[in-house]
């Protein structure tokens, strides 16, 4: 059993679907993380939850970026440890520079509530290391600003370093216009940091890790990161 | 030490599509202001800062910016200083 920690920010609310996915779905430890906390050492893997942290004031998550336990989620990282941040923990990790590139307006300028495909665009990550390459996820978007944009030398770096993990596509893996729900550039839906260990995704796996919510597919990203942590994580007295 | 007014405007940076500015442009248009042919809808920001002299005010606020009230990544800022 892996410790997971749910950072809490003023404005978090998806908080506790995480905590219900990792605690009673995936059986594992967990714990929420006031964001001023700063001591990390005792966790296998930091998520940072969807929500209108600080209400989104200024930009979305730039408040968030700056809070005292985002020092330590830095530290954690460059340690090599998995963080994952969704929807609005997305916008905390490219607000604070833990991954690149930024989360704008959506094209529509409406928020947008729907279940979305993405596909899998590579598995060299701990995230997706159980899925294939074209796997077709369904998965539920909530956003208002989800709208991926960086500039033509970032882009490249993402697909050269292999960091663009998941895109939005038909339900037979197509990259349509159609399919993106939010103007994000090359239908961008999740990407990781360079090392691979920092993935942000605007859709919701927590939303859809047991049969009860009508889809089952957000589990396997969780399930990725349990057998990651399974092969570089045995610590003793732990797993 | 010295009072200061600080004006500092956000904007996005040219190369990012403004879906609000557009959308701005378009009632613009519908309501008989053809002339009009862009809009972009930016920030704001006015800071009251006491301080010792000028020069200082305006490094820190461009340090501010940096840090805080602009991101980079997308958008540009100018500061105006007042006494």
């Amino acid at each position: 059993m892996y410790k997971f920690g749910i950072v809490v920010f003023p404005g978090s609310n998806c908080d506790h679907d995480c905590y219900h996915a990792i605690k009673h779905v995936l059986a594992q430890d967990c714990e929420f993380l006031w964001h001023h906390e700063t001591d990390l050492e005792r966790f296998d893997c930091i998520v940072l939850p969807g929500g209108f942290s600080y209400g989104d004031y200024l930009r979305t998550g730039s408040i968030a970026s700056l809070s005292p336990i985002m020092k330590s989620v830095e530290k954690f990282a460059q340690a090599g440890n998995p963080v994952i941040g969704i929807c609005n923990g997305f916008q905390v990790l490219v607000e604070s520079g833990l991954l690149p590139g930024a989360l704008i307006k959506n094209s529509s300028l409406k928020f947008v509530c729907k279940w979305v495909h993405v596909r899998v665009e590579n598995n060299k990550n701990l995230f997706t290391a159980n899925m294939k390459v074209g796997d077709v996820l369904e998965i539920p978007v909530a956003h208002g600003e989800g709208n991926y944009f960086c500039n033509p030398q970032e882009l490249k770096g993402l697909g050269e370093n292999s960091q663009i993990v998941f895109r939005y596509c038909d339900d037979k893996g197509g990259i349509t216009p159609e399919s993106n729900p939010n103007g994000s550039i090359e239908n961008i839906a999740g990407i990781t940091n360079k090392a691979g260990n920092v993935l942000g995704m605007m859709p919701h796996p927590e939303r859809c890790a047991e049969e009860m919510l009508n889809g089952t597919q957000g589990k396997l990203i969780f399930e990725s990161i349990i057998s990651w942590l399974n092969l570089n994580k045995k610590v003793a007295g732990r797993a | 030490m010295r009072e200061f007014k600080v004006k500092v405007e956000v904007k996005l940076k040219p190369v990012v599509l403004d879906p609000q500015g557009k959308t701005v442009l378009t009632a613009l248009h519908n309501l008989g202001y053809d002339k009009v042919e862009d809009a972009r809808v930016g920030k704001l920001i006015e800071l009251k800062i006491t301080d010792s002299d000028a020069s200082n005010v305006k490094e820190r606020v461009d340090d501010m910016c940096k840090k805080l009230l602009s991101n980079p990544v997308i958008e540009d800022f100018v500061v105006k200083i007042e006494e």
